[in-house]
This record gives structure tokens, sequence and C-alpha cells, in this order.
């Protein structure tokens, strides 16, 4: 509430300064606007660009120091039995100071010195918002006045303001580069912490699958095996399953409605088959567990199998529907960029329509249909929702797709989700796991993306 | 000989070979027409099951009850003081009302099954009805309460009556009373306005999705204040201003791969970031959003460009030819005319964050909340991650409300979309 | 590219002023200078990437003076038109080295903003290119981001002005709110003409500008063209040789890249000097 407070005066000032650096420009030349060497609101945009711009990066910097400054001092005036507790401990005390000056309930008892504590860090926390209420407030004043009073006719008030632009311009462009490598640094560490404890190989061969770790060294029975083979043989499964409903359905689809579908009935049938696409995923896993996997598993009883409730098979099918309109899409723009000469020179032998497509069209289009195809398994792969509710929680090593298997997106969920100490090789193993998922779909995406830019250059 | 006879003999062979392969093409058509078919039946299908599924939770089942609002259970006639009204104990108001109803029944087991019939919420809305009137202590009305999901299940015909009494959820006694409720005209569906106006619960009928619904409002709203500037502009700087060298080469890579990263792993990056790193609490719209926002980033600019490569190079010249500088060319002629593309991507980035859960499981937002959040540093859920909760939940008043849930969003999904394509179509332009 | 525009500079200006004596210069037939130049060029060459586009041209540009360039499609000569005001700059891979200076003042000059120059080198193109928005807008666009006029009634007289100049003033003052792009071709490039005079600039580029429209259109242009030749000076790029010689007081002729022969216009195309200029000039090729 309180920086939001700042924030909204900040910007009120920075108005302000927009409305007099403007006036102050004007006022230099006595109105006469070709005198200046820029228009007279990039004079105001510089003051408001120097009133604000100071005071908001103080701002930021501010309140994520904030939090360590008072902690620290904090500490220091804590008695020294407590200060001497080794780091976690100390954590768990300082945790319950906060709490106690926010008012909320404490996991210990709360003793004089704590309250004492949490009576300094409330009055610290006081201060520090003061101190950065007065600060904020008086550095976004003195820069807009000085920034008015450096106003010239001369100066180049225009390219300093597009400068400036061109600078935030280029930083969100770089966004995308620090997100992959924040993906790439935090997926990574974790990762490396879980191969302390786990050996890399046993991770990548293991046979087997079981991460509840002892609580207790005595317990039986839960001794937490990482072995990611039967995660990624249940991925396979059902991505193959996926695939084996997705992709004739989608390309014959894809197929139908470039070669033959008329003009209405496409206007029609498109837009229906892409609400597919929008639905979420949430949707079709709840679909997969209320109606697909009790339907597989009454129809198996019917024929004398036995189907699990959490069968491959039905997340399986589930996630092929989904994909239907990826692979569709994918496939329609594949098969337009055929060029017309090839079919002219197929229908001008005589050959018939579906002998032009299997013989002529399809082969010309193949290597970008394997693009597509390679994109919807990656996409079949990172999927998570439908599995989290459709698919099964234990670790089977099964080809058998009436059986439930697991998937890596299941585990990292399941290991993740909940609260969870954070350095157990439990949570550990999740980004583990996340690691190897992003590098195989990274490595999917980029083979896919290379064929698909290849196959498009040799028809250009 | 010719080329007469060989002609013919051609022609022969060709005749010959005509019906099978017409036939052939006849079965490649029934392929493709029967793959479009189905496809449409998978949607039909979905959206069959959603519905029928769903529809019912619009309405809940209500009992009336006669209640006398006893002076000596809540207060003296005349007490306004809120603090004294809130203390008092309205559940026994509804069970005095109750064994007055059913004076038969004495054993205390099966008064407790009986009264098991009326929500827990009950209580809490004679409680708002006193509160705002205090005038009603003593007085005796007949009020309509919510009654508890079972008899809601068994009135909408959820119950299987065939099954034995073990396996059934409402008893063979619970049935003979609500038979009788029945024939005095003491039960009847109504409009279920809960579903609208509560947080979560554990009682399926008193869990509703505004605080989903506020989650999801203050979750979007970080989302888009972060991804469409920054979209924007990323963009801009792509197609307008960047160097053609290695830097922008690699940029242009990381935003195609960025698009294909499976969105769980931006859920751990945000864990591991914002969370761990950052100190940021656990399921607040705040950290949903800036996830959200990483993960609906590449879209907006992939959308953006598109929309700025639409913009004819003859509207730049004709500016800069002027004098216009660079930046005023774009920000006075390309963006004006580009905006409209942008907002349509815009628009189903924010419909493709609105319907994702992966990554919010990652960041906490699975936290059971009942309140409605405030702010975006509330604890909070989000629609579909409520829609995934439900779906969890074992008892079979949360199937409807899941399949109600998911009517709810879909609903909003498809006008995000139908707006993405008015806006489309309204501002297209062809040059 | 800094550092090799300036060190050809300083030998230039020597060198120049030396041939300045026999009024040539080498690899162009024909008087390159004028006495009294708005912009002087000094071997210029540009390169798109590797492939150099244009061969050491040196040109003068003469006040209040039509010079029109003609040659065969590709020659470059809308490529060094587009050097005039810095229009190449908006080509990354484009490089632009020599001297071309605007009453003195060298327009590659590293320090040197480009807009107030495109201010005062205003440029028409092949297709008009009107902007989406009101007439009025198009034209006030220029005096407004340039901060010419101090208040409503000012801009108001410009626009009528420059309407008035580019002779579209009668056939648009009911409608000056309507879109620009709503307008027939050649009051499109009227009204492009317009807008480019609006901020009064000294040089007026012209890149092919009737290319896009009809006899009438273009006879209309071509009179406008004329008239506007007594406050601006104005280079015209044409790929025809009767508006040449019908608008044009110079004229230059253009081949690969290179500038093979400039000189009067009479002269051009009544008695031309070299071999390729003869041979475009009576339609051998082109």
């Amino acid at each position: 509430m309180h920086t939001s407070t700042l924030i909204i005066l900040l910007l009120g000032l920075m108005s302000l300064a927009y409305y007099f650096g403007r006036k102050r420009s004007l006022s230099i030349v006595g109105g006469k606007i070709r005198d200046l060497h820029s228009l007279p609101s990039y004079y105001g945009l510089q003051t408001a660009m120097w009133c604000g711009i100071p005071a908001l990066i103080l701002l930021s910097l501010w309140i994520s120091f904030e939090e360590t400054v008072v902690t620290g001092i904090v500490v220091e005036s804590l008695p020294q039995e407590l200060q001497s507790l080794p780091p976690e401990r100390l954590d768990l005390v300082l945790n319950d100071v906060r709490n106690l000056s926010k008012g909320d309930i404490v996991s210990s008892t709360v003793d004089q010195t704590m309250q004492q504590a949490a009576d300094h860090y409330s009055s610290l926390m006081d201060i520090s918002h003061m101190a950065l209420f007065v600060v904020a407030l008086s550095v976004a004043i003195l820069a807009g006045l000085w920034a008015r009073r450096t106003i010239t006719r001369e100066q180049r008030a225009r390219n300093r303001v597009e400068k400036a632009i061109n600078f935030f311009l280029l930083s969100s462009s770089t966004l995308a580069i620090f997100t992959t490598i924040g993906i790439v640094l935090s997926v990574l560490f974790e990762s490396m912490r879980f191969f302390q404890q786990i050996p890399v190989t046993e991770f990548l061969f293991g046979l087997e699958w079981s991460p509840q770790t002892a609580i207790r060294p005595d317990q039986v029975g839960s001794s937490g095996v990482f072995g990611s083979v039967p995660l990624f043989a249940g991925t396979m499964l059902i991505t193959l399953i996926a695939m084996i409903v997705a992709v004739p359905i989608g390309l014959m689809s894809a197929i139908y409605m470039a070669e033959y579908a008329g003009k209405r009935f496409r206007t029609l049938a498109k837009p229906v088959l892409e609400v597919l696409a929008g639905i979420p995923t949430v949707v079709y896993g709840f679909f997969a567990a209320l109606t697909v996997a009790p339907f597989f598993r009454d129809m198996g009883t019917n024929i004398g199998l036995t189907v699990s409730s959490e069968s491959a098979l039905a997340a399986g099918v589930v996630m092929g529907i989904m994909i239907i309109p990826f692979v569709s899409s994918l496939s329609d723009d594949v098969i337009n960029a055929v060029p017309q000469a090839m079919r002219d020179g197929a229908y001008g032998l005589g050959a018939t329509r579906s002998e032009t497509i299997r013989n002529v069209i399809i082969p010309a289009a193949l290597p970008g249909i394997v693009g597509g195809v390679l994109l919807a398994v990656s996409r079949a792969i990172g999927e998570t929702m439908i599995v989290v509710m459709a698919a099964g929680l234990s670790a089977n090593l099964s080809a058998n797709p009436l059986e439930a298997v697991t998937t890596v997106t299941v585990q990292i969920v399941t290991l993740l989700v909940g609260d969870q100490e954070f350095d157990s090789a439990k949570t550990l193993a999740a980004f583990a796991l996340a690691l190897v998922l992003f590098v195989i779909t990274l490595a999917l995406n980029m083979i896919a993306l290379h064929i698909v830019r290849k196959y498009r250059e040799q028809y250009e | 000989m010719n080329n007469q006879q060989q002609h013919q003999k051609t022609m022969e062979r060709v005749q010959q070979g005509l019906d099978r392969r017409y036939r052939k093409e006849r079965h490649f058509r029934w392929l493709g027409l029967g793959a479009i078919i189905l496809g449409l039946l998978f949607v039909s299908f979905l959206f069959i099951t959603i519905i029928s599924n769903g529809y019912t939770a619009f309405q809940q089942t209500y009992v009336k009850l006669d209640v006398f609002y006893d002076p000596e259970m809540i207060a003296p006639i005349g007490e306004t003081d809120p603090e004294v009204l809130s203390r008092a104990n309205y559940g026994g108001l509804i069970k005095a009302s109750m064994r007055q109803m059913f004076p038969e029944v004495t054993n205390r087991r099966e008064k407790k099954v009986l009264y098991g019939l009326i929500s827990t919420g009950a209580s809490y809305e004679l409680r708002n009805a006193v509160m705002s009137n205090p005038a009603l202590i003593g007085s005796k009305a007949e009020v309509w309460v919510v009654a508890d999901d079972d008899v809601d299940m068994l009135i909408k015909g959820h119950i299987d009556l065939r099954l034995p009494e073990s396996d059934r959820r409402i008893k063979d006694n619970q049935l003979g009373w609500i038979h009788l409720l029945q024939e005095q005209d003491r039960i009847e569906k109504r409009f279920n306005t809960t579903f609208f106006t509560a947080g979560d619960s554990r009682e399926p009928e008193l869990s509703g999705i505004k605080g989903a619904i506020a989650g999801s409002f203050f979750t979007l709203l970080i989302c888009l204040t972060i991804a469409f500037p920054v979209g924007v502009a990323a963009a801009v700087y792509l197609e307008e201003f960047a160097p053609k060298n290695r830097w922008t080469d690699l940029i242009e890579v990381n935003i195609n791969n960025l698009a294909a990263v499976p969105s769980i792993v931006f859920g751990l990056l945000g864990l591991a970031v914002f969370i761990n790193f950052f100190g940021l609490p656990r399921s607040v719209p705040l950290v949903g959003g800036l996830v959200l926002a990483l993960m609906t980033l590449p879209t907006i600019i992939i959308a953006s460009r598109a929309a700025l490569k639409s913009v004819p190079p003859s509207i730049r010249e004709a500016a800069l030819g002027i004098g216009a500088s660079p930046m005023q060319t774009i920000t006075h002629h390309v963006l004006p005319l580009a905006l409209p593309g942008m907002l349509t991507g815009t628009i189903i980035g924010m419909a493709q964050a609105l319907g994702e859960t992966a990554p919010l499981l990652m960041i906490g937002m699975v936290a059971f909340i009942v309140d409605v959040p405030g702010s975006v540093m509330d604890p909070s859920a989000v629609l579909p991650v409520q829609i995934y909760l439900w779906a969890d939940s074992p008892e079979r008043a949360f199937v409807e409300r899941t399949s109600a849930a998911i009517m709810v969003l879909l609903a909003f999904l498809i006008s995000m979309n139908l707006l993405a394509v008015w806006l489309r179509k309204k501002f297209e332009r062809r040059w | 590219m800094n550092d090799t525009s300036t060190a050809k500079t300083g030998l230039q200006s020597e060198a120049g002023a030396a041939m300045k004596q026999n009024r040539t210069a080498e690899g162009t037939v024909g008087e390159v200078y004028v006495d009294d130049p708005r912009m002087t060029c000094r071997n210029v060459d540009v390169y798109y990437g590797e492939k150099q586009a244009i061969f050491d041209v040196s040109l003068d540009v003469g006040k209040n003076q039509v010079i029109s360039m003609i040659g065969p499609s590709g020659c470059g000569k809308s490529t060094f038109l587009r050097c005039l005001n810095r229009m190449n700059d908006t080509i990354d891979i484009c490089r632009v080295t020599g001297q071309i200076k605007m009453d003195g003042q060298d327009i590659y000059d590293g320090g040197l903003d480009v807009v107030p120059l495109r201010a005062s080198v205003g440029m028409v193109f092949q297709k008009p290119n009107p902007f989406p928005k009101s007439i009025y807008d198009n034209i006030a666009y220029g005096p407004r981001i340039h901060g010419l006029c101090d208040d409503k009634q000012h801009l108001d007289s410009i626009v009528e002005k420059s309407l008035q100049r580019a002779g579209l003033w009668e056939e648009v003052k009911d409608r000056l709110d309507q879109p620009g792009t709503g307008l027939s071709g050649g009051q499109q490039q009227r009204l492009c003409i317009a807008r480019a005079i609006a901020v009064s600039p000294e040089v007026i580029l012209m890149d092919e500008p009737c290319s896009a429209l009809d006899p009438i259109a273009t006879a209309k242009i071509e009179e406008l063209i004329d008239e506007l030749r007594e406050n601006f000076t104005i280079a015209i790029v044409t790929h025809s040789m009767q508006q040449a010689a019908r608008v044009s007081q110079r004229t230059a002729y253009f081949h690969l890249g290179k500038l093979i022969e400039v000189g009067e216009t009479d002269q051009i195309f009544t008695s031309p000097r070299h071999k390729l200029t003869e041979d475009y000039i009576t339609g051998r090729f082109g």
C-alpha cells in the first residue's frame, strides 16, 4: 500500500515536471517554437524523465535491500546466545520475529527477547519507510528542478528523450535472453545440487523411481531411488499414443481442408476445429479423468481386459485430441507452400486428386510435415495438466498402454506441489527432471525449426 | 501402326484402371472427411460432456424452514450490539426448527443425520439476516436456506437409488424426510448465486468461483501490464531499430525457442527466481502474473512483429522524407497502424495465460484459499487451478461445480477470442 | 566510414579546386560544376554490402533550378537521389563515402542530425504515399513536428498555402477532414508535394513522381514542378526523357552507377557528347 502511494505520488510529480519543463522551454524563446531545437513537449518529457527515473531506481533498490539491512541490524541487537545459533535456526527465529511484528501466529512461544526484537524490527521498518518516502520525493523534486534549470534553446531534448526510449526498447528485447538464461541457471543450479547427492548415471540409467526419501534413517521401504528411465519411458508411451491419434487425423483433415473442402465448409469447420486448440489443458485433463478413462475401463471390462483407470491410453488419446489442431495447422501451412506448378504437373498427366496428393504433394511436403510432427512431439512431452489429472503416479516400466504409467511432468508436479524443504533430494530431483525436459524440448524444437526453414527456402 | 493403335491400347489400359483409381480417390476423400468429422465429434463430445455435467450447478436446492428467532438463543429483544449478535447460536435456531418439523426423531444419532440435511452455511444466512435487521429477534419467519450437497445431488437426480443403502450418500431415513419435505413444498431449486459470490469452500454447496475469478483478474492484470509494453517494445526494437547482427539473431532464436519451452519449466523459473531468490511470497497473483508474462511474451512479440511488418514501408519513407525522426515515424505513424494487430496478438496471449495451470502449480497457487483476494499480494487461486482442485475432490457435487467453472472459463476464453477476431476484422487494412 | 570520408574530403577539396578550373570531372563529360550551387557532391561512392552501386559521382545542384537524372533502370539514379537527404540511412547495409555538401555544410558529417536535414531537403516518392490520416493532418504533420507554427491559425495558413502552391486547394478545400488516401492518384501525389513544401524546404527531391500516374495527372505535376522552381531547388529522377526535357534546366545521364554526362538539358538532348548518352537518347537501349 505504502509503495503504491509513493509510486502514484512520483507519477504525479512527473506530470508536474512535464508541465513545468514544457512551459520553461516556451518561455525561454518567448513562445516562438521555431527558435527551439526540439518541440516543447520534448523538453517536458526530458524534465519528467529526470524527475521520475532516478527516484524510481532508488525506490526499487531501497525495497530490495531494506529487508536485508533491517534484519542485519535486528540480528546485531539480539542476545549473544541467539546470535550464535546455526544459520537455519537463526532464520526460524527471524521468521518468528517478522511474523510477530505483523501480528501473525508464530511457531514458538513468545518471550521477552522475541517481543523486543519484533518491536525493534517494526520500528526500524517504519523508519526505513519514512526515510524512503522523504528521500525518494526529494530526489524526484531536486532532479526535476535541476533538469528544468538546464533547459536552453539549443539543448537537444528530442535526441536525449529518443535515446532514453531507444534504451528501453533495447532492454525489452533482451528480456527474452535473460529469461532463457534464468531458466537455464535456475534449473541447472538445483540440478547440480541434486547430482551431488545422486550420481548422474544412476539418474539417467536407473530403472527404478521412488522418490520417497526416509524421514527417519531406520524407516523401511522408502530408500529414495532416482532412476528416471521409467518416467521417460512413460512419457514416450503417452506421446506415442498421442501421435498415433493426432498425426493421421490432423494431417488428413489438413489435406481435406486444403485440397477438397469447399469454401463454405472450410469457413465453418476450420474455426470449430481450432476451438480445440484454445481449450485449456486443465479442461482436457478433467475430460480425460471424468469421461475417457472410465470409458476405456468399462470397455476393457466388457471384452475381458483389465484396463487401469489411470491408463496411458486415456491420457494419450486425450492429449492426441489436444494436438490435432496443432498438427493440422502446421501441415496446412506446409501443404499450401507446395507450389501450384507441381500440382499442375501431376494433373496435366491425368493423375487424380488423391494420386496428386499422395505421389506429389505429400512427398514434396514431407520435410515440412516431419518438422511439424517434431514440434507436436515436443509439445506432447512438455504437456502437464492432462497427465497430472489422468495418468498415474507410480513409475511402472511398461509398454502396455492399458496400464498406468507416470511421466516426467507428473513427477515434477508431485515433487514440488505442497510444502517441501528446499534441499532434500526429492525436491531437487524435480529440477533435474526439468533440466532434461528443457534440453529435450529445446533440441526437438531446434531440429524442427531447422527442417521447416530448409523446407521453406526450397520453395522460395 | 502405329500411333493410332498404340493410342487405342493405352486408352484401353487407362479405362481398365479407371474404376480402381476412382474408388481409391473416393476412399481417400472419405478418409479426409472422416478425419474432420472425427475432430468435430471430439469438439462436440467435449462440450456436451462439460455442459451436461455442469449446467445443473447453476441451480441450488433450498429448503424452507419455519424459524423462530428465539430471543433466548440470540439476544434479548432490542439488542443491537453487533458483537453480541454475531456470537449468538444460529445453528441452534435451525436445529430447533428441524426438531419441530420432525418431532418423531429423538435418537441422538438420528438427530445428527437430520440436521445434516441443511448446509452448515445456513446458520450464517440467519446471522446475516439478524445482523442487518435486529428487529427480527422474537419474530417467526419462513426462511429458505441452502440444503446440504447430498440433498442437492439427490434432488438433481445424481444419486442412484437402486444402489444398496450402504453404498449411498443418502440413507433411507433421510430419503423419507426429504420426501416429506417435498410433499410440503418445502424443497425448491433456485438460481445458485453462491457460486458467483463465494470463494472456495470444503462444502460444495458453499463454494464459489468469485475468489478464483478475482485471482485470475489480478494475475492477468500483472501479466498484461508487464507483457504488453515489454512485448511491443521488443517487437519495435527488433523490427524497426535493430541492426542485423549476431546479437539480434541470438535474440530472435531465443524468442522462437521460448515459445516452445514447456509451460511447467516457466513455473520452475518462477519458483527458483521470484520465490527463492527474490523472496516474494508464494501463492500471490503478483508472482503468477510475472511468470505468465514471461510465458506470453514470445506470443506477443511474434504477433507484434507481424503487425509491424504489415505496415507498408512507404508510410515510413513518407514520414522520414519530411524530416520526422525514426522515433517519431514509429510513434506517430507505424504504431497506430500496427496497434490493432498487436492488440489481437495480446488478447490471444492473455487467453493462453488465462487457461494456463501448470506453472501456477509450481509457485504455490494450489493452496486452499477461502477469501476473495483484494490485491495482487493476497494469496489466491486462479480459475483453471480452481478447476484442478475441484476435479480432485471426491464429492459428487464438486463434479458439477468443476464443469460449471469450466463453462465459465470457456465463456471468458471464447469471448476474448471473439474480441480478437472482431478487432482483426474491424481494423484489417488492405494496402 | 567517417574516417575514410574525412580523409577523402581533405584530399578532395584541393583536387576539386584544381578541377574547377577546367570545369569537368574525371570520368564525366560536361559541366559538373555550376556557379551558384545549392548542393555539391564530390566523389560519391555508394555500396550495398559488398556491391558498389554508385561509382565516384561528382555533381552540383544549382539554386532554383530543376536538374533531372535520367538513365536506364538500375543505373543508380534513384540511389544517388536518396543520398541527397540521407534516406539511404534507413537501409542497414548501405554505405556512402565521398562528400555531399549543402550550402557548405557536409551532410554526412558524423555530428549532423538528419532530422533538420530532411526538413530542408524534402522528398516526393515514386508511389504517392499519403498518411492514412485526413488531408489537413497530412500537410500539418511536418510543420507540427518541426515546430514551425505557433498557433492554429498559423498552421491553417501554412496548410492552405501549401495546398495552393501544389494546385490542390480548389479541389480539396471543402473536404480537408477527409482521408488523404481517398483522393485520386494524381491528387495524392500533389498532396505529397504539398506535404513536402509545407515545411518550406530548400531542395525537393522527386523520385519518378509521375510513374504511377496517368498522362493528365502527369501534365499537372509537370506544370507544378515548373512553378515550384521559383522558390525551390528540385532534383528529379525520371524514366521519361520527354519529361526531363520538359521540366528541367540541367540533365544528368547515369549508366551502371556512373555519371556519364551532365549538361544543359537542351544540349544533352540535341547534341550529346558521350556515345552512351547518344545511344540512350536516340533510343538504342533503355
